[in-house]
């Protein structure tokens, strides 16, 4: 009796109490509403492939991009205490350079010019450079995060479609889909795979590296980690490059998905989703310390939300006044005061309930 | 060992640091073209104001043998393939060889373009073509335009300002459009119509239209039902998520009635995961707008049902009046409504692909 109650005080107390409660409230919002939800079924699709679909299924394959961004956006948000808004512009130049690299200068190829890894790892290196761009005014120059990602917000969607003379190339290549639709034979959606493995990599180097630790020193008190030997500088500088490999990735699955890239609104406004599952993941904003897999549960929640939304035929040009919505309450409830009110009306709660059992 | 793990993993990121080092020089120089483009054109158009102000004799209209001096201030290429092919007609047409001399400026912003207006007034160029961003703000550039004697022809948009100000306004009729695809999709005499709607930018002319007439079409009919009406805000991603919402909840439908390409393209991509045919002679009808070229090949492919045109091709429309108005005729009718086709998949041709594609 007396564990339990510890146990559930301290999960309360915890960070990534905040993203899971928010996905129970949902998927208990559903249960009641429409249980059919939950439902997963196996079908094929157009090539005879067998695929599964259902609105879970279709959560974990849209949710995907933003997991991944998720995971940069922590290591940013936590290192210089600012956000990356040029995250969805990003996502355009990373997507635009694999069409170029697979496409040369002709915009309906028969045949793609190289393999798509390497025009992924391409792809990569672009996204570093946007990302080290970033770093540098961050971190060297000293100038605030959102600040000095406003410029590759605003010029990167024409950047993109400067990397394709304006055109919009098209691949017929069917094997380019796998990336962001399904592999022959494997019923789960691709996208969900990747996440899984940038989380594993991501876990990996958190466990085997002093990146997570040093990113924390960082965010926390930059002039104390350096006179603790870290270097402030590089450690920002780094969190936006791994940033940029985690845009490349999703941009990868973005033009999978359609063969093809609108330079104008290809993941647009991803970066606010970005921002909202870092902090719907209970991470201050502000820097410091950060829980990862809070912020990717936090990715998955708002597509929860919005798949939830779409189901129940909500005009979609209120989406983001539902998600203001969510941020008011996370705001009201990851404040200080409120927390502290919370906490001791529950202890005053459990204490009464302590007096009637004795 | 976690030494060596780690400063391995550093030397790799230095490395890679290095490298990307490297390469963001070459990225600045890649992009100083770029840069350098504006400039010219801002050069030549300085130029063109010091012709002007050596040559005041120039002023009243050009006769025959003189270039006749047009600024032509237009929406940014980038923003559409529409947008592109628009910019790419007037390129074509006011030429040096069709006589005449033309700067162009281009914004997405209506102070911008307005502040463009005021320097081709300055400028003394003889025609002024606009296709302005916002509707409002226009009247007092117009009234120093016409005071200097310039001419004011709009193309693709229209502004709120009195007729009086400009010679000519070359539109599209966006609800012509709408019944001219919705004419068609009646005349496929469907025992019932289960329409997936989805919507442009809620608000745009573009969008106003092509809903009109379906909305007025479903009002009249009793077998026409609107299964789903969201805005997917012309965005790819944003319609597969609308169309695999239906998938996901059973609902029946048989027809997609998307405002424009991209739309169409992403609801396509989301019934092909879900294995359900979809063209002529199959299951569900999918209708877009805008005639890219890649849309009308998936005409041609018969993947399609429907393409309904947005002309861009204003050009020559202005070219006539110009003409018109240097020969001294007036213009009896000042809202000139351009033709506009609508493509059925079952008579397309590859020659219609050609001329009309954008």
């Amino acid at each position: 009796m007396q564990k339990s109650k510890l146990q559930l005080s301290t999960l309360f107390r915890k960070q990534i109490f905040i993203p899971l409660a928010a996905l129970l409230l949902l998927a208990l919002f559903n249960l009641i509403a429409d249980p059919s939800f939950f439902k997963i079924t196996l079908g094929q699709n157009a090539a005879g492939d067998p695929v599964l679909s259902g609105y879970l299924i279709t959560i974990l394959d849209y949710g995907s991009e933003l997991a991944i961004l998720a995971v940069g956006m922590t290591l940013v948000t936590a290192a210089s205490g600012g956000q990356d808004i040029s995250v969805g512009a990003g996502i355009a130049i990373t997507g635009s350079v694999i069409l170029r690299m697979l496409c040369g200068s002709n915009s309906r190829p028969e045949t793609l010019q190289m393999p798509i890894i390497c025009a992924f790892l391409i792809a990569v290196v672009a996204g570093m450079l946007a990302g080290a761009f970033n770093g540098v005014l961050v971190s060297w120059f000293k100038i605030q995060p959102m600040v000095a990602t406003l410029i590759l917000f605003t010029a990167g969607r024409s950047i993109a479609a400067w990397i394709n003379n304006n055109e919009l190339p098209i691949i017929s290549e069917p094997s380019f889909g796998y990336f962001g639709n399904f592999i022959p034979g494997i019923p789960i959606p691709t996208p969900f795979f990747i996440a899984v493995a940038v989380m594993i990599v991501t876990a990996l180097l958190l466990k085997f590296t002093n990146l997570g630790l040093y990113v924390q020193a960082v965010g926390i008190n930059a002039q104390s980690s350096r006179l603790n030997g870290l270097n402030p500088t590089f450690i920002k500088f780094l969190t936006f490059v791994l940033l940029g490999i985690c845009v490349a990735v999703a941009g990868l699955i973005k033009v999978s998905r359609l063969s093809t890239i609108n330079y104008s609104v290809v993941a647009k406004d991803i970066e606010m989703d970005a921002i909202l599952a870092v902090a719907l993941g209970g991470n201050s904003l502000g820097g410091g310390k950060f829980n990862m897999w809070a912020s990717i549960i936090g990715a998955y929640v708002i597509q929860f939300l919005t798949t939830t939304l779409y189901k129940f035929k909500v005009d979609s040009s209120a989406l983001p006044a539902y998600k203001a919505v969510v941020v008011i309450l996370l705001v009201v409830f990851s404040a200080p005061t409120v927390r502290e009110f919370i906490s001791a009306k529950y202890k005053l709660l459990t204490s009464k309930n302590e007096k009637e059992v004795a | 060992m976690k030494k060596k793990i780690l400063s391995a993993v550093l030397s790799v990121a230095m490395i890679a640091a290095l490298l990307s080092g490297c390469g963001s020089k070459a990225d600045t120089a890649a992009s100083a073209p770029a840069a350098a483009e504006p400039a010219a054109a801002a050069d030549t158009s300085a130029d063109a104001a010091a012709d002007t102000a050596e040559e005041p004799a120039a002023e009243p209209a050009a006769a025959s043998g003189e270039l006749i001096k047009v600024g032509i201030i237009n929406n940014d290429p980038n923003e559409s393939g529409y947008r592109t092919a628009n910019d790419a007609d007037l390129q074509k047409t006011f030429t040096k060889e069709n006589g005449y001399e033309a700067s162009f400026a281009y914004s997405l912003k209506n102070d911008e373009q307005i502040a463009a207006a005021q320097k081709f007034v300055q400028d003394g160029v003889d025609y002024l073509l606009l296709s302005a961003a916002d509707t409002a703000g226009w009247d007092s550039v117009l009234k120093d335009a016409q005071a200097a004697g310039i001419r004011v022809i709009l193309f693709d948009r229209t502004i709120d300002a009195d007729p009086s100000l400009y010679e000519a306004s070359i539109v599209s009729d966006m609800d012509k459009e709408g019944e001219t695809a919705v004419n068609w999709l009646a005349s496929q005499n469907l025992d019932e119509y289960n329409v997936i709607h989805i919507q442009g930018v809620m608000g745009s002319a573009a969008q106003k239209g092509r809903s009109g007439a379906l909305d007025a079409k479903v009002a009249a009919e009793a077998n026409w039902n609107i299964v789903t009406q969201q805005t997917a805000e012309w965005n790819a991603d944003n319609a597969q998520q609308i169309v695999q919402s239906v998938i996901d909840a059973g609902t029946p439908f048989n027809v997609i009635y998307a405002e424009n390409d991209d739309m169409a393209k992403g609801a396509v991509a989301a019934l092909d995961k879900a294995n359900i045919s979809h063209g002529v002679g199959k299951d569900v009808i999918v209708m877009g707008f805008d005639c890219n070229k890649w849309a009308l090949e998936e005409l041609l492919n018969q993947n399609w049902n429907y393409d309904g045109q947005c002309n861009p091709f204003q050009s020559s429309y202005i070219d006539d009046i110009i003409k018109k108005l240097e020969s001294g005729q007036t213009i009896d009718n000042k809202t000139i409504i351009m033709d506009e086709k609508g493509f059925d998949a079952t008579t397309i041709t590859q020659e219609d692909v050609d001329n009309y594609g954008i």
